[in-house]
């Protein structure tokens, strides 16, 4: 059984002449104990699939299963202990006047657990970070600190997928590292499978065995991540992401022109 | 004579726990090159940028024993005098274009707005010298985009306004600061190409500012890299990946490499001796 499940996925925004297609006839597969990257530029439609399988794009036909379960219209409360999401902008997507341990609580008992108080505790030393920070605010942590704590926050409902969305792409390389190190000791301890959003063909080389490259709201190739490595792809677009993120050369840019 | 000269600049800000020292007394000089400057976020290399342009607001201070562009010290002029400098002989642009655009003055009357700030020229001139500059920058209707107003352009297309823009009144000296970080890979090269060609074309002088060690390394002919608002070590740009500086190493050791997998990436180790050992100068 596969973690997730995806076929012929069309997700559209807006109507009639204003209508976009995002997502067109897609599908797609992540195998349990998986990890899947998704690439691709923006506008390309790779966030809108991670927003369509946590039910936040209302308007999308096809077929999505996660762990067996086909998905209706309105996700369960056992969806989400499945399925958790890290957003991209630690900044944005805590709440700015929550403490850490509200924003934790808040969570723990949402999703009906008792036991809050060894709970939070658990959550930010998996994490790495000392009890010290459960009474502070996302103010007085930094950005790679926040993101420790979204990723705590998803990790309470002790869910068995993460979809990940550009969760390194606002943070400095040197914290990019260590939460991407975070993330892979994370997912080889829960034995997580991952979906992960990134534009930085690097990043998700590190993190991914399979990368799926989407252009305009389908996926043009799948490939596995040693074929990356060896460049053995064959869509001339996978080719142009590659070549633009192996770092550029200047006479290269030229001849692009 | 180097285009610019910077000797022992300092970028103060008073706070309520004293006085916090974004830039801490470096020296550099610009040539007709592109010079990168590289570091983490709060680093001091945007304060910097800013500071060449004496565009840091009170209560923040600048202090330097002499910022000169081709010889002339900038550093006692006044704002009047600054609003001479700035477009006319130094540019910069900024990182993101939706914040950096009037978003209710069309693109046209924005670049003939510049120009004519500098050059008292007339409208007709002004709009052909627009059209021009657009066409320099790789836009293809340059009619439609004149007309269009900044909502109605995709990031890559608003950078590339925000460049004809800074390049229009002719300075000599460009800064730009994150210029591509906002826009996708793809577009990346495209902008990246554009500023190439038009600074070389005019011997202009570029500062470089960016986080990205791989794009700096490759786009630059110089690099600066800053810690704490020193510079711990200037290189060749096509040598950063032989740099020295134990912080150089570990930003470059900690970067996910497609051509050399790792399992675990190499987390940056700080030692605070390198916040306290004194700047490198980045005179040639």
């Amino acid at each position: 059984m596969n973690a997730i499940d995806i076929s012929d996925l069309n997700v559209w925004f807006g109507k009639g002449r204003d209508r976009v297609d995002a997502v067109r006839n897609v599908s797609l597969t992540l195998a349990q104990g998986g990890s899947l990257g998704l690439v691709g530029e923006s506008g390309s439609g790779k966030s809108t699939i991670l927003r369509a399988l946590t039910g936040l794009a209302p308007n999308w036909t096809g077929q999505m299963a996660v762990v067996g379960e086909t998905l209706g219209r309105r996700r369960t409360r056992s969806f989400y202990q499945t399925v958790q999401m890290v957003f991209q902008d630690p900044y944005a997507s805590l709440h700015p006047r929550h403490s850490i341990d509200q924003v934790l609580s808040e969570t723990l008992t949402l999703h009906g657990y008792r036991d809050i108080e060894p709970r939070i505790e658990k959550l930010l030393a998996d994490v790495g970070l000392g009890p010290s920070f459960r009474f502070r605010y996302p103010h007085q942590l930094s950005g790679g600190q926040r993101q420790r704590v979204a990723i705590a926050r998803a990790l309470a409902p002790e869910p068995a997928i993460l979809l990940l969305d550009e969760p390194t792409s606002a943070l400095d390389v040197s914290v990019q590292a260590e939460i991407l190190n975070l993330l892979t000791d994370i997912r080889a301890e829960r034995n997580l499978s991952y979906m992960m959003v990134s534009h930085d063909l690097a990043v998700v080389g590190h993190m991914c065995e399979r990368i799926a490259v989407m252009q305009n709201g389908e996926i043009v190739e799948t490939m596995s991540v040693d074929d990356m490595r060896a460049m053995r792809m064959t869509h001339p677009y996978s080719k142009h992401l590659l070549s633009a993120s192996m770092g550029v050369q200047t006479d290269d840019i030229l001849s692009d022109l | 004579m180097s285009l610019l000269d910077v000797e022992n600049l300092w970028v103060k800000f008073p706070t309520r726990t004293g006085v916090f020292d974004a830039v801490r007394g470096i020296s550099f000089s610009l040539g007709q090159e592109r010079l990168g400057i590289v570091g983490e976020s709060g680093s001091g290399k945007s304060m910097t940028g800013r500071a060449i342009l004496k565009l840091i607001r009170p209560p923040g201070q600048i202090i330097a024993d002499r910022i000169a562009i081709e010889g002339e010290d900038i550093i006692a002029m006044n704002e009047r005098q600054m609003r001479k400098v700035r477009g006319e002989r130094i540019s910069m642009v900024m990182q993101d274009p939706k914040f950096s655009l009037n978003p209710v003055m069309t693109v046209g009357n924005q670049i003939m707005e510049a120009y004519r700030i500098h050059t008292r020229s007339s409208k007709t001139e002004a709009k052909r010298k627009a059209l021009e500059m657009l066409e320099a920058v790789s836009i293809r209707d340059q009619e439609r985009v004149f007309r269009a107003y900044p909502h109605e352009m995709s990031g890559g297309m608003g950078q590339r306004i925000m460049i004809a823009m800074m390049l229009i009144p002719d300075p000599r000296i460009l800064i730009a600061d994150e210029p591509t970080s906002a826009l996708d890979v793809s577009v990346q090269t495209q902008v990246l190409s554009i500023i190439d060609r038009l600074v070389k074309e005019r011997g202009m002088g570029l500062i470089f500012i960016s986080h990205d060690l791989n794009l700096v390394s490759s786009f630059c002919d110089r690099v600066l890299i800053m810690y704490s608002g020193r510079i711990v070590e200037t290189c060749r740009a096509d040598k950063l990946h032989e740099a020295q500086h134990p912080y150089t190493r570990g930003l470059l050791n900690s970067l996910p490499r497609l051509d050399a997998p790792n399992r675990r990436l190499e987390v940056l180790q700080r030692d605070p001796a390198w916040r306290d050992a004194p700047s490198v100068s980045g005179r040639i």
